[in-house]
């Protein structure tokens, strides 16, 4: 047994083979069992979705083993580790690079396949049948993807090199171990609703019972979606060593999309449970954001988003990826034009009514969403004509995005406070009066108070953040009878909404505030300077070095100086990882709730002095915080009752 | 609604893929490019693993060679190494870089395993390699008689590679001639 650990990528490779093997059978024998109406054979959906599951596990737990045991005979570990590497960036290398991080892709696909096998059982069993069948289908085109071009367990052999080449020392952070997994599962999560909106398709049975099932799915992915973004930029800002928090470039854009498409989906969602509205569109926006999930993780993990010629130069893996993506939402496309219905809904509305509100919002969402697609797609299609390089700027971005956010914020006040079916302007724009005067009256008057001047992006920003919670507080008030006792009662999704769009409000401010009234300053420093920037004094008390496992560093210690009081020492870092032969800058950040002081070292100038970048960015939390509250909110929507008491009911 | 529309969505995926499939298809046709290429060689001045004398750029000119970036970590050149081997007896010029290594490991190697190159440059620090926009060995490019970079490969050198790149060689070589 000894010997075990010499086969364990065997092993591994075995049990993926195996898991495809589960996800074959997960697609082929639920859907016989609908189509011949037999029941026994749609009750093998949830058995194999387990052992499909199972194996996965199996595959990316020997993967970490790996890792962890440094065997280099490994391929894909060679590349991605040390056997300096700390232990945790073993395990976080494990998706690192492009073959670990499918394998965690199809694990997850498996692991939400249980949570539905699991979380089913107020469910029709067809149903259940065809959505578990439909998410095999994915599992086993991801499977046989890995397998065939990016099998992460491939050999040197017969001649392992004794040494690795290390993990990109970029990712050798806890962000890294968080943040992909968070995000891949927000990806991999808006496979449910996908498979819900196709087995929904394939019955013919697109009904509020549909919307029901499909929405705390969606909720729970797009609450990973939401946390993995802001997982990102947090990541991006501390360890990239610039303090920029949001770069629009591929990999950013590519998350963003399908947070945009998934937010459109549960407001569209809400309509067609609530009302019975918008059946068609729900499913084709559902495709759409699984599609863009599967563009997200694949695209650019293949490069081709990043460059062209990544993808040219592995062409096998190019073309896999083009007909998977092909099939699946051409595939889908097809189901959909095919059996959509075409007879007009039920429901009737009036032009002012809350079905309106939400499909503005759906419309503005949808077009941000084409917006960033636009942007990261055209210069990709630019290099394919043969026109050259080049790439959209952020400027290109914040001029889409910044009209179309305060259209947004200005609907979600208007929605939330608006009725279904009916509803009257004057009604309207009675309960909202207040709080668009709130609005007004603060964005006017803080920035002038603050900073003694008015920036219109400034009174723009807080204005609509201020004019989103005041008509939410405002509908609060009015549903709760001016009684607080009574809002809890008000229900678990309410709540969430009004938690979600607090948030949403929250990042409005942390974004205006930080894109507007950031300060910075690189400047030589040599030790016993002082520089001033802002109201804080920044004093270079020393240099020397410090030795890290797999790097040494050279670091400067601060003290930051206000009103004269020393309120905290920074000690920022240029680290150099030997195996990697690579330097990355490692800033030092004083966080408080109301500014952030980022302290990041540049070059080494003569005598011991340095170049230094000082940077003071108010606000910069609550760009993050909103995303917490967002996430909490739908957390808080997920708990609610009616979803429970389905499961009572069939229990029953 | 009519059913045409609800194809609408089907037939903008079927263009985008379409765009997609005749872009792969026209990045087929020309060789790998690189920001380096029809570009000259980037400076350089560095020992010869062979022997310790020191060379520049000017060297490597006169006569059209395949520029081989290789290291004895590299499981991949040990690989390509026999086919280098097959490469040097046809009378092909390869010039190596011993990419971000040990020079008396380097040596030992081509003891061990033969000796395709004209020379090979020592670049231990990998400076080079940088220059040349190097991911991880082996890289190789076509270099002409007027140290000029003609194409670029990633990944080992093989039978199959070398017909491809084979045609636009010996046009250099014919050039010369």
């Amino acid at each position: 047994m000894e010997n075990l650990a010499l086969y364990l990528p065997e092993i591994g490779q075995f049990a993926l083979i195996l898991a495809l093997v589960m996800a074959v059978l997960q697609v082929v024998i639920p859907l016989l069992g609908v189509n011949q109406g037999q029941l026994w054979l749609m009750g093998y959906a949830r058995p194999f979705a387990v052992g499909q599951a199972l194996f996965l596990v199996i595959s990316l737990f020997v993967l970490a083993a790996c890792f962890v045991m440094d065997d280099f005979s490994v391929a894909y570990v060679a590349a991605n580790s040390n056997s300096l590497l700390p232990v945790q960036f073993k395990i976080s290398a494990v998706w690192g690079a492009h073959e670990g991080s499918l394998l965690l892709w199809v694990t997850m696909l498996g692991l939400w396949s249980v949570a539905v096998a699991l979380l089913s059982r107020s469910l029709p069993l067809d149903m259940v049948a065809r959505v578990l069948s439909i998410m095999g289908m994915i599992s086993v085109g991801f499977i046989l993807f890995t397998l065939e071009t990016s099998n992460p367990f491939a050999r040197h052999l017969p001649s392992p090199p004794m040494e690795g080449g290390d993990l990109n020392p970029l990712l050798q952070d806890f962000g890294l171990i968080v943040h992909p997994p968070t995000l891949y599962m927000g990806y991999v999560g808006l496979s449910v609703a996908f498979a819900f909106a196709l087995a929904a398709l394939m019955s013919g049975r697109l009904d509020a019972a549909w919307a029901r099932w499909s929405r705390p799915w969606t909720t729970a992915a797009w609450i990973f979606l939401t946390v993995g973004i802001a997982l990102g930029s947090w990541w991006a800002y501390y360890e990239l060593g610039w303090g920029g928090w949001w770069f629009w470039d591929p990999v950013e854009n590519a998350s963003l999309m399908p947070w945009l498409v998934a937010t459109a989906l549960l407001h569209s969602l809400a309509v067609t449970e609530k009302r019975g509205l918008f059946k068609s569109w729900t499913v084709l926006l559902a495709i759409f954001a699984f599609s863009l999930s599967l563009l997200g993780t694949f695209l650019v993990r293949s490069g081709v988003l990043t460059s062209v010629h990544a993808f040219a130069s592995d062409p096998e893996r190019g073309v896999f990826i083009l007909a998977l993506l092909g099939i699946c939402v051409g595939g889908s496309l097809l189901l959909y034009a095919i059996k959509a219905p075409t007879v007009a809904s039920v429901g009737r509305y009036e032009v002012v009514s809350r079905e309106t509100f939400l499909l503005l919002n759906n419309l503005v969402l949808v077009v941000m969403a084409l917006a960033v697609l636009t942007g990261t797609l055209y210069p990709l299609v630019y290099d394919f004509m043969g026109l050259g390089k080049l790439s959209v700027g952020a400027a290109w971005f914040n001029t889409m995005f910044v009209p179309l956010t305060v259209i947004l914020a200005v609907l979600m006040g208007l929605g939330a406070a608006s009725r279904w079916k009916k509803d009257t302007l004057p009604r309207l724009a009675g309960v909202t009066a207040v709080a668009a005067l709130v609005a007004i009256v603060f964005a006017v008057v803080t920035p002038f108070i603050v900073q003694g001047e008015w920036q219109g992006k400034v009174v723009l920003g807080l204005g609509v953040a201020a004019w989103l919670v005041a008509a939410t507080l405002a509908d609060i008030w009015k549903k709760s009878h001016g009684k607080l006792a009574k809002i809890p009662k008000l229900g678990m999704s309410y709540l969430g909404m009004v938690l979600a769009h607090t948030g949403v409000a929250i990042t409005i401010v942390g974004v205006t505030m930080v894109s507007n009234y950031s300060i910075e300053k690189s400047v030589r420093m040599s030790p016993g300077d002082v520089e001033t920037l802002g109201d804080y004094q920044f004093e270079f008390t020393q240099s020397g070095k410090i030795e890290g496992p797999n790097y040494t560093s050279q670091a400067v210690r601060f003290n930051v100086i206000q009103d004269g009081e020393v309120i905290e020492q920074l000690t920022p870092e240029k680290r150099h990882y030997s195996a990697r032969n690579s330097i990355m800058t490692e800033a030092a950040i004083d966080v408080t709730l109301f500014r952030d002081i980022y302290v990041s070292m540049g070059e080494p100038l003569e005598n011991g002095a340095w170049g230094m970048r000082l940077q003071v960015k108010p606000f910069m939390r609550w760009t993050w915080l909103g995303a917490i509250f967002m996430a909490l909110g739908g957390f808080l929507a997920m708990l609610d009752k009616r979803y429970r008491r389905r499961v009572g009911v069939a229990q029953a | 609604m009519n059913r045409i529309l609800l194809f609408v969505p089907l037939a903008i995926f079927a263009l985008m893929g379409i765009t997609f499939w005749v872009g792969l298809g026209i990045e087929d046709k020309t060789s790998l490019p690189s920001p380096l290429i029809d570009h000259p060689f980037p400076e350089f001045e560095l020992g010869v693993v062979e022997d310790g004398r020191t060379l520049t750029t000017a060297d490597l000119q006169g006569k059209p060679a395949l520029v081989n970036v290789w290291a004895t970590w590299c499981p991949t050149c040990k690989a390509e190494h026999a086919f280098l081997n097959e490469l040097a007896a046809d009378g092909v010029r390869i010039v190596g870089i011993n990419y971000k290594d040990d020079v008396e490991k380097a040596r030992d190697w081509l003891a061990a395993f033969g000796n395709p190159y004209d020379y090979n440059l020592s670049d231990p620090k990998g400076k080079l390699g940088l220059e040349l926009g190097v991911y991880g060995a082996p890289e190789t490019f076509l270099v002409d008689a007027d140290g000029i970079i003609r194409a670029k490969h990633i990944g080992d050198l093989n039978a199959d590679v070398w017909k491809k790149l084979k045609p636009q060689f010996d046009a250099m070589s014919g050039a010369e001639q």
